[in-house]
């Protein structure tokens, strides 16, 4: 214990009369004697657990059982197996999703990678260079945001077919390097205009250049916020159903996860072992991404916030 | 196409990227050295480009295919919208969007806005909202096989005595308190309100989080006062909380009902809009990628276009007003 530092000022007893501060709801639930407050905090809990609760256990249960018995029976009759996953990630098997697995991987890399990097490039130059038009083409782009994907999937589709990218990863990297640049172009902006003038001017006296201070100055400031734009971008794209659907098909060559748990689903006599299993193999990982960045993340949206 | 392959494919694909990006920059560089002044286009050039190519002529094209019938022969006018608006496939679609945008931003923003305030100040407060908040990093694809397996329904007979097990929980408390299993996906219109529910399930922790931050926010000197004044905990809500918070109940509710519109992902794995379910954005992809109808897919899209441009334009108003407060 004495290794910990101990703020003696909040072990000793309370000197203040007053506690700390209450908010507007712990007053309200406070008065709202208590139990009943917790009871119903607690079922609300329960009820938005159990759902995720209740697949996560049947990925683990063996294949037959899931069919014949419900996953709660797991309490009195406990067998675990984990043969769903073997089936799932195996390279072997002919129901494995381990092809999709790395669509979904060579998809995402490149599709948060390149919009990424343009949308500072683009946000850099409408936060800190003259040219003719910058306002208005600013407020086109954060206007295009508005756009639904859908009213321009048939046209791109045709577009990609003449340029010969149609059925590549290509076409589905453009596709959310496209969709992805407006918003990501606007809250760079944003972040980018934060930062003091005075540092950009001094650079200039010095004579750098619009390239070096881009690399040297605005690259590593700006880390925070890229990064925290680049796990929405990961979330947007790993996650998305409809541009894969659209660009990628169902080929086994490109389709991602959410593409093949799409068909999985369709196939009669659900078949729930591989749909758990492979369910929870698309979960891990953006969840595994979001919390390792997740400091960059919270960061990030404090630098937006708070102003320099 | 082997696995080694693909990465490779991949790896060009971001050193072909780098490369270009990089001499493009390198002559920009060199082009300062000697005094140029207008390099900013080739700053802003690729993004201008890529949402002029990707955007804005594919959203023209769309306007103009809508006008045009099923094979883009013969112009038809309005007639793609006249038939949105008047057959019967499409009103029950039309019906059911409705249903999504009005019934989902409410439900979920109250469940969120009750949570938020129940679990404040409590012992265990993070852990509390992080299971809530657990559903917004589930894909759709990913929520909407979860709450499958919730509705899965095996046949069941009442008059018989050996029925299958439920596998799906919901079936089971029914079948636990005495009632008879549902095939809740088949049932039009009431089926809606289960595809519905997944949305509320992932979009109450958005809510949430976003509620919770704002409630944290009131001054505590009104909430003291408040106090004083002697006023009951529903008062305390109704006079206090609420009106604190309005922008950003707005903005929770206009951005949630955004996603209504646009929602897909979660009709596709559900049902794939049979049984009466299907939604705007759902009928856009039956029409032009399975009936083949691409000048109705076409003219569904330009209607989820001018759906969702007033709310959005209204929603960045209120962001605006919260933004100054």
């Amino acid at each position: 214990m004495s290794a910990v530092p101990v703020d003696t000022a909040t072990v000793g007893p309370p000197t203040t009369p007053q506690g700390p501060r209450e908010t507007a709801a712990a007053a309200a639930r406070r008065r709202l004697s208590r139990p009943w407050a917790s009871l119903a905090a607690v079922v609300l809990a329960v009820l938005w657990t159990i759902p995720t609760l209740g697949l996560l256990v049947t990925s683990f249960r063996p294949a037959a059982d899931i069919n014949k018995t419900g996953w709660w029976t797991v309490l009195t009759d406990p067998r675990f197996t984990l043969e769903n996953y073997e089936t799932v990630l195996s390279s072997e098997s002919s129901q494995s999703l381990a092809p999709s697995i790395v669509n979904s991987v060579v998809i995402t890399v490149p599709a948060v990678v390149l919009p990424m990097f343009l949308a500072t490039l683009a946000a850099y130059a409408f936060a800190w260079m003259d040219f003719r038009g910058r306002n208005v083409l600013f407020i086109a782009v954060f206007a295009l945001q508005v756009v639904p994907i859908q009213v321009t999937l048939i046209p791109l589709l045709s577009l990609y077919v003449d340029i010969n990218v149609s059925g590549t990863f290509w076409a589905v990297w453009l596709s959310h390097t496209m969709f992805g640049l407006p918003l990501a172009v606007f809250l760079l902006h944003n972040f980018m205009q934060e930062i003091p003038r005075e540092l950009i001017e001094a650079a200039r006296v010095d004579g750098a250049g619009h390239v070096t201070i881009f690399f040297r100055l605005m690259l590593p400031m700006l880390k925070p916020a890229i990064a925290a734009l680049g796990i929405y971008q990961f979330l947007w794209v790993w996650n998305d159903l409809l541009v894969a659907l659209t660009f990628a098909g169902s080929s086994r060559d490109l389709a991602p996860m959410t593409v093949s748990l799409l068909n999985l689903t369709g196939t009669r006599g659900s078949q729930w072992f591989l749909l758990s299993a492979g369910a929870f193999v698309s979960i891990i990982i953006p969840a595994i991404v979001f919390l390792s960045l997740q400091r960059y993340f919270v960061r990030g949206l404090l630098a937006g916030s708070v102003k320099g | 196409m082997e696995v080694a392959d693909k990465l490779v494919t991949m790896a060009v694909a971001l050193v072909a990227f780098a490369a270009v990006i990089g001499a493009v920059l390198l002559v920009v560089h060199l082009l300062e050295r000697r005094g140029a002044r207008h390099v900013a286009w080739w700053f802003v050039g690729p993004t201008l480009l890529l949402i002029a190519v990707g955007l804005v002529y594919p959203a023209l094209r769309t306007i103009w295919r809508s006008l045009y019938d099923a094979a883009g022969t013969s112009f038809v006018g309005l007639g793609n919208y006249t038939d949105i608006f008047t057959s019967g496939d499409q009103l029950v679609v039309l019906r059911n969007t409705v249903l999504w945008v009005l019934v989902t931003p409410f439900v979920a923003t109250a469940v969120g806005l009750v949570y938020a305030i129940l679990v404040d100040g409590a012992r265990g407060e993070a852990a509390a909202k992080a299971l809530i908040f657990l559903p917004m990093a589930i894909s759709f694809v990913g929520a909407s096989i979860i709450w499958k397996f919730m509705y899965e329904y095996r046949f069941f007979d009442p008059d018989v005595e050996n029925n299958p097990n439920q596998i799906g929980f919901i079936n089971q408390v029914i079948v636990w308190l005495g009632g008879s299993p549902q095939n809740f996906l088949l049932d039009s219109p009431w089926n809606n309100f289960f595809l519905i529910a997944v949305m509320i399930w992932i979009q109450a922790g958005f809510a949430m989080t976003i509620l919770s931050a704002a409630i944290k926010a009131i001054p505590a000197e009104i909430v003291e006062a408040a106090r004083l004044d002697g006023v009951s905990p529903l008062e305390m809500f109704r006079y206090v909380t609420v009106p604190s918070i309005r922008p950003t109940l707005i903005v929770v509710l206009t951005t949630i009902a955004i996603g209504c519109l646009k929602v897909f992902d979660i009709v596709r794995t559900m049902t794939a809009g049979q049984f009466g379910t299907s939604v705007v954005a759902n009928e856009f992809y039956t029409q032009s990628f399975s009936a083949n109808n691409k000048g109705l897919g076409a003219a569904l899209a330009v209607l989820l276009f001018v759906l969702v441009v007033p709310i959005i334009v209204y929603n960045v108003r209120q962001l605006r007003k919260a933004d100054h407060r």
